[in-house]
């Protein structure tokens, strides 16, 4: 019995990493369990960042799992000799306690740069000679079960007459940065882009702004990832990547928000 | 405060002692069972209590299972009964309730009081040599006020509603803007939180004041320090979090304005006039509480599995006093790591990375843990029973948990996978693969002093084997889910075209689910079927070494005839030159 529950505790190690790897390898049938694919600058060093992790957690796992079944195989059938009576040791304490917080602090540090680049250093633009934060291309709304998009028009500024509004597909240039606003209406909603590794909670009574540069022209899933109420499943846009030229013209073809218009017209 | 209130005297101040020897049944039936001041009664009504809600969130977590895999299809057997309007299928609102539910019983009417009301009651007077509680009529209020929430928790299930459907986190304004099922949630909770408080005012002053003469704090068992120091860290958390939830139901009812913003258009209907709060708070407070939570719903399960282990493999605990460090420093650490349930929630993002690097130590006193455990079992000999196969399963459960909780440490990482299934299977590693795993060797190791009959052995160890299995099968493929971007509270997933193929995954996690409810039964019977017709237990049938075992089992009001003297530490298996395998702290030297 004791070699049974040896071999049980060893398989969590093994089967857990080799489920893993085939998962990672995109082997069937574990294939498509990883990371979906990226499309965000940025989002290739929280990848690369994911992966390290998970090979350190790899190494600890399969060494203290082997080491845990291994100990059971190994002492649970030491019944007619007795236990080994020693209580501690202050050099092995010190040893796994130093080596550990090495590497802890290793990934505390070594992952700096990509939130810096993801949440703090938002992309300057030349304004006149000076430089300052690029302003968001559009605003986006969260609302109870939906999202609005309201683009900054040719004045390329939020909040004037020549905005456009769109509801729940938000089309983006691609292969430069762009800056997006966000506000929610009503309750906190979360704006999540899985291809982008992006994700914002949209806090009502805040303003967040987040930026990214996109790869390559796809069309991406927007999903709410933060509960809103009974229809937060449904609420859901879509992201249309397309070139900057692509953009400048249907940005051209629409025709501006009402409402923003009619005030403008009574001025 | 008088040897009144410290009840020194073994007991005889017991009001309700004359009612236990009434002629009337009912009179007998209230005065053991609901005026009893004896910790050891009022440990046993949080374990029963606890064990039947364990029951209820287990069956709302299989509901919501049910809808992962087979989406707005009916429920088997009682769909009909309990959504006729809607054929038997889960409505999106009640998905929503289910979960809420399922978390708020696990975490404060399971985990919590099972952890601190059953065993800490039960376990922290008999292991350090005291008559009773230092408090024993505070003991009993706490658990009383545990009814009221109760109480308040089915009446929110029985609102329009059907109960309160914003999470157990719940955020405002989503918490303060729908139905009246918030109102009734949140006061039960600051029932709950009552309750735990007067429990650790009590287990604090108990652990420092009434320690059996000899019994040095280093020479309290793993399982004190656990719930001393869980004690602790309840005693600075729950005021907060019940200030809070005060101030979440005053938002409520009298629009008081803490966290509900200017300009809210609250379900379309006409903006709401806030008074210029910040949801943000709530978050905050909610997060100051509930870390630290974390802890103390693991703390008092590593300190039991800690004597378990020791006593299983016949040999001192590797490393007592660092284990004892690492846990003050879990929990001085635990206080400073919040923010980071709040990575992407609009905080300040400087902040963040004071709180990343916290997260990132507080992985270390953890990890401390996990070697002195193997360094336990290492050169043991080991006895695989029910217990120690428990305490074996929460050391690997354990692992995974904590190392998963690595990639949340990591804040970028964390962007992605904040919100999604990543973050349900590192918990339930944690609570369920480690905390409940922790608490049923437990309830095998101590369950022959607290009914003074053994449980069954062979079932025992299949209950163990089949809900390790299950407990992985269920959880570990969820880390997949979560990488994917798989979220979590969501009535349907499989509207985002994204996640439509991961549909035979969660298939696979809703048998596996079913899989460990059916293990559960094992228990359940085992359990009862002990209750009545176990095999008689002697007083020390583990041959352990801490002062329970000294005394017979099902021990009397006032425990210890007279109170033991403690001459050593509560690990001495296997001490070289004894005559037996183990050395029981109060066994006088030669």
């Amino acid at each position: 019995m004791y070699r049974f529950w040896g071999l049980l505790f060893l398989a969590v190690p093994v089967v857990g990493t080799l489920i893993y790897l085939l998962a990672m390898l995109g082997i069937a049938p574990f294939q498509g369990l990883g990371l979906p694919p990226n499309y965000n600058e940025a989002g290739v060093e929280i990848d690369h960042l994911y992966n390290l992790i998970h090979v350190i957690m790899a190494v600890v796992f399969v060494a203290t799992g082997l080491m845990l079944g291994g100990l059971i195989w190994k002492y649970g059938a030491r019944q007619e000799l007795g236990a080994r009576y020693f209580t501690h040791s202050n050099l092995l304490e010190l040893t796994w306690s130093v080596a550990a917080a090495g590497i802890l602090v290793f990934l505390s540090l070594y992952q700096l740069n990509s939130w810096a680049e993801n949440k703090l250093e938002r992309p300057q633009v030349e304004i006149a000679g000076r430089t300052e934060p690029q302003p968001p291309l559009a605003k986006v709304v969260a609302k109870r079960f939906g999202w609005e998009f309201y683009h900054a028009g040719p004045d390329g500024r939020l909040d004037t007459p020549d905005d456009v509004y769109v509801e729940n597909v938000l089309r983006v240039p691609h292969g430069e940065p762009v800056v997006l606003q966000l506000e929610s209406r009503d309750v906190i909603h979360s704006f999540f882009v899985p291809g982008l590794r992006l994700k914002q909670d949209v806090v009502p009574g805040m303003q967040h702004f987040v930026w990214f540069k996109a790869t390559s022209p796809v069309e991406l899933e927007i999903i709410c990832s933060e509960l809103c109420g009974w229809g937060h499943y449904t609420m859901q846009g879509r992201m249309q990547l397309v070139s900057r030229a692509d953009y400048d013209r249907w940005l051209s073809e629409q025709s501006p928000w009402k409402q923003f218009a009619a005030e403008g017209e009574q001025e | 405060m008088t040897a009144e209130g410290f009840s020194l005297n073994g007991g005889s101040d017991d009001v309700a002692a004359e009612h236990r020897t009434s002629r009337n049944p009912l009179v007998r039936f209230l005065g053991t069972w609901v005026f009893s001041r004896d910790h050891k009664m009022i440990g046993l009504q949080f374990l029963f209590s606890s064990l039947i809600w364990l029951a209820i969130g287990g069956l709302l977590a299989l509901a919501i299972r049910w809808q992962l895999a087979w989406p707005w299809t009916e429920i088997p057997i009682i769909g009909r009964t309990l959504f006729a309007a809607e054929g038997g299928q889960i409505t999106p609102q009640f998905y929503n309730v289910l979960f809420t539910m399922h978390a708020t019983i696990m975490v404060f009417f399971v985990v919590v009081p099972i952890l601190t009301g059953a065993f800490g009651n039960y376990l922290i007077p008999l292991m350090i040599g005291a008559r009773d509680m230092a408090f024993p009529t505070m003991n009993m209020l706490s658990y009383w006020l545990m009814w009221p929430a109760f109480g308040c928790m089915i009446w929110a299930m029985a609102t329009p509603e059907q109960g309160p459907d914003f999470g157990w986190t719940a955020y405002p304004p989503l918490s303060v803007l729908f139905g009246d099922a918030q109102s009734l949630w949140t006061l039960g909770l600051v029932f709950v939180g009552i309750s735990s408080m007067l429990g650790s005012i009590n287990y604090i002053t108990t652990v420092l004041q009434l320690r059996a003469p000899g019994m040095t704090l280093f020479r309290m068992p793993m399982t004190v320090w656990g719930l001393f120091i869980t004690a602790i860290l309840q005693a600075f958390a729950l005021p907060v979090l019940t200030a809070a939830l005060v101030m979440l139901l005053l938002e409520k009812v009298f629009q008081t304005g803490f966290f509900l913003p200017n300009g809210l258009e609250a379900n379309a209907i006409q903006p709401l006039d806030g008074s210029g709060g910040q949801p943000l708070l709530w978050q905050h407070l909610f997060w100051f509480y509930s870390h630290p939570a974390v802890y103390i719903m693991v703390l008092p399960a590593m300190g039991m599995v800690s004597d378990m282990l020791s006593c299983g493999a016949r040999k001192p605990l590797f490393g007592y006093r660092p284990m004892v460090y690492s846990m003050i420093a879990i929990s001085g650490l635990g206080f400073i790591v919040w923010g980071h349930h709040m990575f992407v929630s609009g905080m300040s993002y400087f902040l963040s990375v004071s709180f990343m690097i916290s997260t990132m130590l507080i992985a270390l006193p953890s990890g401390v843990k996990v070697f002195n455990w193997l360094g336990t079992i290492w050169g043991g000999k080991l006895r695989m029973d029910s217990p120690t196969l428990f305490g074996l399963g929460f050391i690997s459960m354990f692992i995974i948990g904590g190392l998963s909780g690595l990639l949340m440490a990591a804040t970028p990482v964390d962007m992605v996978i904040t919100d999604t299934y990543f973050i349900v299977a590192h918990f339930h590693y944690v609570l369920f693969g480690s905390s409940i795993l922790g608490v049923f060797g437990a309830i095998y190791f101590w369950f022959p002093k607290m009914f003074g009959r053994m449980m069954n052995d062979f079932w025992g160890q299949v209950h163990f084997f089949l809900s390790f299995i299950f407990v992985n099968g269920t959880f570990f493929p969820m880390h997949f889910l979560g990488a994917r971007g798989f979220l979590r509270r969501t009535a349907d997933p499989y509207v985002v075209e994204g996640f439509r193929d991961l549909l035979p995954v969660n298939q696979f996690i809703t048998w596996c689910a079913f899989g460990m409810a059916a293990a559960q039964v094992i228990f359940l019977i085992n359990f009862l079927g002990s209750l009545f017709w176990g095999r008689k237990a002697d007083a020390n049938p583990w041959r352990a070494n801490s002062l329970e075992w000294t005394i017979p089992n099902c021990p009397p009001h006032g425990n210890f005839a007279s109170i033991p003297e403690v001459y050593r530490g509560p690990y001495e298996y296997s001490y070289p030159g004894h005559d037996s395998d183990y050395w029981p702290q109060s066994e006088a030297p030669a």
